[in-house]
């Protein structure tokens, strides 16, 4: 079974975000890391690959700069090679030509499963996956808490608005995973080692096919028109707990008529 | 706009697209899925949708694909809608991702607001927490695709006369239709809805073990409220996702949040920035959470919610 990852690479979690004056578009300037939604695909792509024999797992990844230090944390877990797509022409793409660049390549490696995170931690579109499935004519299953499979189908736990769903679906698939499915392993030093001589294909927009006006900022079909302040929120009064924290939220909800 | 049902009928984000659509739009037509659309096509013409497209009975396909399907050959046999909205629940959002590769045409999602600007649908995203908004909009022909969060807009029916029921049947969609339910499972909760609860109790990582969330359940229910939870916890097992509150969690608007040993991520915050009233229990006085609280307590969970729970007793 061939297994296909997405990967995002996104701004260091750690840092604060921010806004580009010009294009009112995330910052991407600094160093990239696997996106943290993402290392649950990876670890479920690990170990659905230990559970039929003959698999492996492949990264496919849309980054500016040649980034690939999100791929080696990847591969440092146990995959075995990655693609990454990384072309100038790709700035300032919208989730369905990012979609578009990500299923010509995923394309390629002709998986039998490709897993993805619900939503990227950056873009929250939470729409990327289904695009992709959609363009590659596969059947896909969201917001997957239990995956198992044999090689030929797929036994999926779906959340639902009251719990969840039990969803049999035929691979080539596509599944997209949500924090806590699994725990994701630590890199081994080993691990680590073995990911530096991993190879990683890096594709520009035309090793793929793909008309690079039709992509990018000069392919967007949505734009940014403003980015304003919202509302502030006033914060009320804050107290030390000497024993009265209580009391204190007693008076405040029968104040509010609540008790 | 795609309507969505539950047992209890249209779903609540449901009938707040209905008021958004009419509020932006003359003309507003519902697109429907289930055994029974000809039940819902009342309601929908009492919150304003002239006309309803009934695809019809699934057969247990998961909704994704045969539904954008069913809406890309409306548009294709000659409907000309500017405007699609979709719900931002798990089908809403499969949905808009197949229409959008079926149509050629990018989808806007988080949307927490439909503003009419000199010809042009813009649409209000919040971003970081919610401190600020983006306005957006899209360029180009074709109809524009929206996914817009629940609790954006309130929900009001406009006395229209039920829909006009039109068949839209899906045809055949090939292996992207081939994801099929084949069991369901409900897992029950007793009190009010998370969402609909006028008093929410939420519980984060502040609690430290599973067994302190009954602090969280019983003060909810002190209260005739609901239990929340940060994603923490949930992903930690602690609870299941069903309690979840934030951005990929439920949105609340309650009159009163209750936010417990949580310390407030941006994550969180944009599910529930819009209570009435926020009282946060944490002991880091540095904790997000403050600055949208409207009652602070800087302090211990393990002593101040058995001290709660216990006046709330004892009244
Ligand atoms: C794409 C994405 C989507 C996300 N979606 C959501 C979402 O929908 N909902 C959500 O909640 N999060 C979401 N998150 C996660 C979010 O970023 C935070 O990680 C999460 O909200 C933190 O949960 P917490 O506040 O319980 O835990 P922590 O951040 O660990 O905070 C625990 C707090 O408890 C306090 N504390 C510790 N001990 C005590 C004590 N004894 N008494 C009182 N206080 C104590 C600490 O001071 C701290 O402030 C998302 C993240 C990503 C990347
Ligand atoms: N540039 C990218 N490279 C690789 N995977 C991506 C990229 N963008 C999105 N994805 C995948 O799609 C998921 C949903 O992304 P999004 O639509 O941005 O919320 C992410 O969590 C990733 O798994």
């Amino acid at each position: 079974m061939r297994v296909v990852v997405c990967v995002k690479q996104v701004p260091d979690p750690a840092m604060p975000p921010s806004l580009l004056a010009e294009t009112h578009t995330l910052d991407r300037s600094g160093k990239l890391v696997m996106d943290d939604s993402d290392s649950y695909g990876v670890e479920m792509a690990l170990q659905l690959a230990g559970d039929v024999e003959g698999s492996d797992v492949t990264i496919v990844s849309m980054a500016p700069g040649g980034e690939t230090s999100g791929l080696r944390t990847a591969l440092a877990m146990g995959a075995a090679r990655a693609i990454l797509v990384s072309d100038e022409a790709l700035a300032g793409s919208d989730a369905l030509s990012t979609a578009k660049v990500l299923a010509a390549a995923i394309r390629r490696a002709e998986p039998d499963l490709v897993i993805a995170a619900t939503e990227s931690t950056d873009g929250y579109t939470g729409t990327l996956p289904v695009q992709v499935a959609e363009l590659l004519g596969m059947p896909s299953v969201t917001f997957a808490k239990r995956v198992s499979t044999d090689g030929t189908t797929l036994q999926v736990e779906r959340q639902t608005e009251a719990g969840y769903d039990d969803v049999n679906c035929p691979l080539p698939a596509v599944v997209t995973v949500t924090a806590g499915v699994v725990e994701p392993r630590y890199p081994s030093f080993k691990g680590i080692m073995a990911a530096k001589s991993k190879p990683i294909d890096v594709l520009a927009v035309s090793d793929l096919g793909i008309d690079a006006s039709a992509v990018g900022s000069r392919g967007a079909r949505e734009e940014i028109v403003d980015v304003t302040d919202a509302e502030a929120r006033e914060g009320g009064e804050v107290v030390v707990d000497e024993g009265d924290g209580a009391a204190r939220v007693v008076a405040f909800l029968e104040q509010l008529k609540v008790i | 706009m795609l309507a969505e049902t539950s047992e209890q009928g249209l779903t609540p984000l449901t009938l707040e697209l209905l008021t958004a659509a009419r509020t932006v739009a003359p003309t507003v037509e519902a697109l429907a899925w289930g055994p029974d659309t000809a039940s819902i096509a009342g309601a929908l013409g009492e919150y304003g949708a002239s006309r309803v497209y009934d695809v019809g009975d699934l057969a247990g396909a998961l909704p994704g694909a045969p539904v954008a399907a069913a809406i890309a050959a409306l548009i294709g046999n000659g409907e000309r809608p500017d405007a699609v909205l979709l719900p931002a629940s798990y089908d809403g959002r499969d949905v808009a991702g197949r229409l959008s590769a079926r149509l050629d045409r990018p989808v806007l999602t988080n949307v927490t607001g439909l503003v009419q600007h000199d010809g042009a649908l813009l649409t209000e995203h919040p971003v970081f927490g919610g401190a600020q908004i983006v306005h957006a909009r899209f360029t180009g022909e074709g109809p524009g695709i929206y996914v817009v969060r629940a609790k954006s807009f309130t929900a009001e029916p406009a006395g229209g006369s039920a829909a006009e029921l039109v068949a839209a049947p899906a045809g055949d969609v090939g292996p992207t239709g081939a994801a099929k339910i084949v069991g369901r499972h409900v897992e029950e909760a007793t009190g009010p809805k998370l969402d609909e609860a006028a008093v929410v109790v939420s519980g984060g990582r502040g609690l430290g073990s599973a067994e302190s969330y009954a602090l969280v359940e019983e003060l909810a229910r002190l209260l005739h409220g609901a239990a929340g939870a940060s994603r923490a916890i949930v992903d930690a097992g602690w609870v299941p996702y069903s309690h979840q509150v934030g951005q990929t969690g439920k949105t609340v608007k309650p009159t009163v949040y209750v936010a417990c040993g949580i310390s407030g991520a941006t994550q969180h915050l944009v599910g529930m920035k819009g209570a009435k009233n926020i009282v946060a229990i944490n002991k880091d006085r540095e904790a997000p959470i403050f600055s949208v609280a409207d009652l602070g307590i800087v302090g211990d969970v393990h002593k101040v919610l058995p001290a709660l729970i216990e006046a709330l007793r004892s009244r």
